[in-house]
């Protein structure tokens, strides 16, 4: 009985005095997750953005040259989250990230926090648009013009198969974050197809170097613009037409091309109003396919770092990125 | 494997007398003949009523509604609700104040002082020869270019490790002191540890957001159990005598718990200790998906460019942190309880006073003349190395050898002669039989409890409606740790014989168990192509050391008197090993099957990101697209397999404790 007494005792007073703690650290009262800033950012008094990198090497190219110009011109302190797109979007109108500077096109969450919640605002054009398609590789559209029409697609799926995709042809996906219907396609259009997921961009990538070392065929889900293009040339697969009427059925029943994009920059609202320099910045940054597959291609296949990769494009394009800073 | 190992242990054995007598030989066959009888009533009745094939649809519980509702309300609410504001929030906010605080100490010790504080910690535990190799490491950290990301993961590690063994103190004396604590609390442990850290990510990335402190409360989650358990096996393993003693000097019970329990349970503690901070380092790097930071965010970096070589740089600090952090708390521990030795000057409370004095020398020196970080020009770049040795062997091993045939002939044969009828095998087993085969595995090798949680644990991955995709993953699994096995009983048993083939391996074996498994997976795709064969060359990869290690230390553990006594009567070596070694060492055998085993579905499931497809993707599909629906329903299955396997292959140890 004395035991037991003396054991809640003890246990009450290491709950008192864990909580005590807790509140004498954070203070009494509300906490607002929203306004948390990285524990690894920079002291108060340097001004920090911080930027969230998507995993294709587009994206880590807009977000190197972006914190180059920030921290060389502007004098910030750039932090890199690395998100998926959905979560990045999450992390947005939380506050934990100031901007995601390209954007695929998610309705969904525009409608979320763009429109109700009013947590995220819109930054304008990246200047690169966005293309999501099915691809085969040039030199085997050479030998087979006809591949690049989606009628003709069960004539090869016998060379297309893998140990993966068993007795069906193999469309090879990317990471699961990316925006597909490619199931639905295959199942609407009636393909002997089976979709493969590579679970990464990486993971597809690295596969799609190894197919055309091998002058192998292929067909992949994949995306303009893309550096990997100067390395393995590729040519679309013709698809039935895009319509704005076939875009709005429901997922399952998708049966045409996907769209063409403007890729969209997005702030977050409280930095949009507060972030200054910073932020009129990231809303007039802008540029063209061929920069971004130049930075791109120096990161993925040079293996330069991004910073270094950054440096070098803006040294060499003054007259683009010039611009951003008017303000 | 786990069959062949249940069917030789029914048909061995000495004859007994009878039928009955027979059954009392063989606990086992009798456990068998019941579970027939069981089947037989039980199975036309199922069978009837749902049929056979995949588990039948009327079972099966949609959660994805309620899942999505909960999503959505946690978004809904998370900036305005209570529960927000006043608890997750302050949780949220003490995490990033204390990372930031250790993280801001680290900085301003600088590279000098850091290093030394770990160089004379090591020294002083663990002896100069530690101190050396801990020095060196920092070091080396620095000059890979890695100094900022290691002092991020240092500092998220310390808050995690300090939380996890705070935590598990506590649960650890509570399930010490109290048998009922301690029944109620074993299996939740138990489960804990075979969770694969993956398959938690998501709930904790909804409720905190991406970042540090979601990373470093999944942490302490995955990192508390070793802690909790060790602690209570050391309070409950107390020399009784002692207490006695100490109760007899009318000590109350704060002052035995203080005075005797805790310093008698020192080396349990300090073990407790060692497994949180290896579990928490680990986690760390799983836990740069969500957003960490640190290292394990430059290996995730690196992967999705498909840079191995900057993969490895980040990845070696990794390793490195775990030596040293591993060598110098299994130092402590040895030394725990030890008298003194050394000079005088050096003992006890005066050699820590001269260590920080030295540390304290050491970073002022180093802030006036470097400053707090590594000095760029500092820096060997072994990316682009790596990077070409890589490629040199990519292009050479992929394909077209004469007569073996390359790397993508080699995976293409496993997935098509060894994953994919084992799939197809297990997809198209009635459920039922599913079911009855999980038990009579997990009866024949453990007790009836053990069996029940495994044939529960897979009913509920049929409920939750993932049957086909966990079959798939299960068949992984099994082929994976097929492979393993075969390997890694073949390296033991030279490992067991040859002292220097053991000394060598143990650096390998150190770096393929430290290294972050994501550093395997981009390799392996360059091998193996996309697909499953990858998957399961990066678990083999993984889980071949722990294997390795535990069946070494079993076939070297089996008693000298037996082999003697083999060799006098004119065994041969192979004799020697099959009837001696193999036997004695059999419970250790079977620990290496059940690590291997949750070692392998760790990997499995991140395999996901290369193509492995089935639950792991399902995870990564969720936490891509912040789908808790389809992802935690995953997660759960994942969980469910994971205690299955572990209970069909837990080792006979815990049940004779139970029984003696």
């Amino acid at each position: 009985m004395a035991r037991t007494r003396t054991r809640a005792r003890l246990r009450t007073s290491a709950i008192v005095a864990s909580a005590g703690a807790l509140l004498a650290v954070t203070g009494c009262g509300a906490a607002d997750m929203t306004k948390q800033a990285s524990p690894f950012a920079a002291p108060a008094d340097i001004r920090t953005v911080t930027l969230s990198v998507q995993s294709w090497v587009g994206a880590q190219a807009n977000v190197a040259v972006a914190q180059k110009i920030l921290e060389d011109e502007l004098g910030y302190r750039v932090d890199l989250v690395q998100t998926d797109e959905v979560p990045a979007w999450d992390a947005l109108s939380q506050g934990r990230v100031d901007a995601i500077l390209e954007d695929w096109g998610h309705p969904d969450q525009e409608q979320l926090y763009v429109k109700d919640k009013k947590t995220i605002v819109p930054g304008g054009d990246l200047g690169v648009t966005g293309h999501i398609g099915w691809y085969v590789p040039e030199y085997w559209a050479d030998e087979h013009p006809d591949v690049t029409d989606w009628k003709n697609l069960d004539k090869y799926a016998d060379e297309l198969r893998t140990a993966e995709s068993g007795d069906k042809g193999q469309l090879m996906d990317g990471s699961p974050s990316y925006v597909t219907n490619d199931k639905a396609l295959v199942k609407n259009l009636d393909l002997d197809y089976k979709v493969v997921f590579a679970g990464s961009e990486a993971a597809q990538i690295t596969q799609m170097q190894q197919f055309a070392k091998e002058k192998k065929p292929f067909l992949s889900y994949w995306y303009q613009p893309q550096w990997l293009f100067n390395e393995v040339p590729m040519v679309e697969v013709k698809l039935p037409g895009y319509s704005d009427t076939c875009a709005a059925k429901d997922p399952a029943d998708i049966d045409c091309a996907y769209p063409t994009t403007p890729l969209q920059k997005y702030l977050n609202a409280d930095f949009s109003k507060r972030g200054g320099d910073a932020a009129a910045f990231l809303k007039k940054f802008k540029w063209s396919e061929k920069d971004q597959n130049e930075v791109s291609e120096l990161i993925a296949s040079e293996r330069l770092t991004p910073d270094e990769a950054a440096a070098r494009w803006i040294e060499k394009h003054p007259a683009t990125w010039k611009k951003w800073l008017d303000r | 494997m786990a069959t062949a190992q249940a069917t030789t242990r029914t048909a061995s054995g000495p004859p007994g007398s009878g039928p009955l007598g027979l059954l009392r030989d063989r606990p086992a066959l009798g456990k068998i003949l019941l579970l027939l009888v069981i089947a037989a009533v039980a199975v036309p009745f199922a069978h009837a009523r749902w049929g056979g094939g995949l588990w039948p649809g009327a079972l099966t519980v949609d959660l994805s509604g309620p899942l999505g509702d909960v999503n959505d309300w946690i978004i809904g609410n998370r900036d305005s609700h209570p529960l927000f504001l006043y608890f997750f929030g302050h949780i949220s906010n003490a995490v990033v104040l204390s990372v930031r605080g250790v993280y801001l100490a680290l900085l301003a010790l600088g590279w000098a002082g850091v290093t030394a504080v770990a160089a004379l910690v090591a020294w002083r535990t663990a002896g100069w020869r530690l101190a050396l190799t801990a020095g060196l490491s920092f070091l080396v950290c620095g000059l890979l270019g890695m100094w900022v990301p290691t002092m991020q993961t240092l500092a998220l590690m310390t808050v995690a490790v300090l939380t996890s063994v705070v935590l598990g103190l506590l649960l650890g004396l509570a399930a010490g002191l109290s048998d009922r604590t301690f029944r109620v609390l074993r299996p939740v442990l138990d489960t804990m540890q075979v969770l694969p850290a993956f398959a938690y990510l998501l709930p904790v990335v909804l409720v905190f957001g991406i970042g540090v402190p979601g990373a470093v409360l999944a942490t302490v989650v995955y990192a508390a159990p070793p802690m909790a358990r060790l602690t209570a096996l050391g309070l409950r393993g107390a020399d009784a005598g002692v207490m006695e003693a100490v109760a007899s000097l009318g000590a109350t019970g704060r002052q035995r718990l203080f005075s005797a329990r805790l310093p008698l349970a020192r080396k349990e503690l300090l073990l407790g200790l060692n497994q949180t901070i290896m579990m928490a380092l680990s986690m760390a790097v799983i836990a740069s998906v969500i957003g960490a930071g640190g290292l394990g965010d430059r290996v995730y970096q690196a992967l999705s460019s498909v840079d191995v070589g900057a993969a490895l740089a980040a990845g070696i600090p990794i390793v490195l942190l775990a030596v040293v952090l591993d060598r110098t708390t299994e130092a402590a521990g040895r030394k725990a309880g030890t008298e003194p030795t050394g000079p005088w000057a050096l003992r006890g409370v005066r050699g820590w006073g001269l260590a920080a004095l030295i540390a304290a020398a050491v970073a002022v020196v180093g802030r006036f003349t470097g400053g707090r970080v590594w000095p760029e020009g500092g820096i060997v770049a072994i990316a682009e190395p790596v990077n070409t040795a890589k490629d040199w062997m990519v292009d050479h091993l992929y394909t077209g050898i004469p007569v073996i045939g390359g790397t993508a002939d080699w995976a293409a044969h496993f997935t098509n002669w060894v994953l994919n009828p084992l799939r197809s095998g297990l997809q198209g087993l009635p459920w039922w039989g599913v079911l009855l085969i999980v038990a009579a595995l997990a009866w024949t090798i453990g007790t009836w409890r053990t069996a029940l949680t495994a044939v529960l644990a897979v009913a509920a991955i049929g409920v939750l409606g993932v049957w086909d995709l966990s079959m798939d993953t299960l068949s992984q699994v099994i082929a994976a740790v097929a492979v393993t096995l075969v390997l890694g009983f073949g390296i033991a048993v030279g490992a067991a014989r040859s002292r220097r083939l053991e000394r060598l391996l143990r650096p390998v074996l150190d770096v393929f168990q430290t290294m972050p498994q994501f550093v395997y997976l981009i390799p392996v795709v360059a091998l193996f192509g996309v697909g499953r064969a990858p998957a399961a060359a990066a678990a083999v990869v993984y889980a071949l050391p722990a294997v390795v290690r535990i069946t070494t230390q079993g076939l070297r553990g089996v008693d000298p008197a037996a082999m003697e006594c083999a060799r006098s009567l004119g065994a041969t070596s192979g004799q020697q090993l099959r009837q001696v070694q193999i036997p004695l060492a059999r419970p250790a055998l079977l620990l290496a099957v059940n690590q291997g085993v949750v070692l392998v579905l760790a990997v499995v499931i991140i395999g996901g990101l290369v193509g492995s497809g089935a639950l792991g993707y399902e995870v990564v599909f969720g936490l891509a697209q912040g789908d808790l629906a389809t992802g935690l329903v995953a997660g759960a299955a994942i969980v469910c397999l994971g205690l299955m396997l572990d209970r069909v292959t837990q080792p006979t140890a815990r049940r004779q404790r139970k029984e003696s």
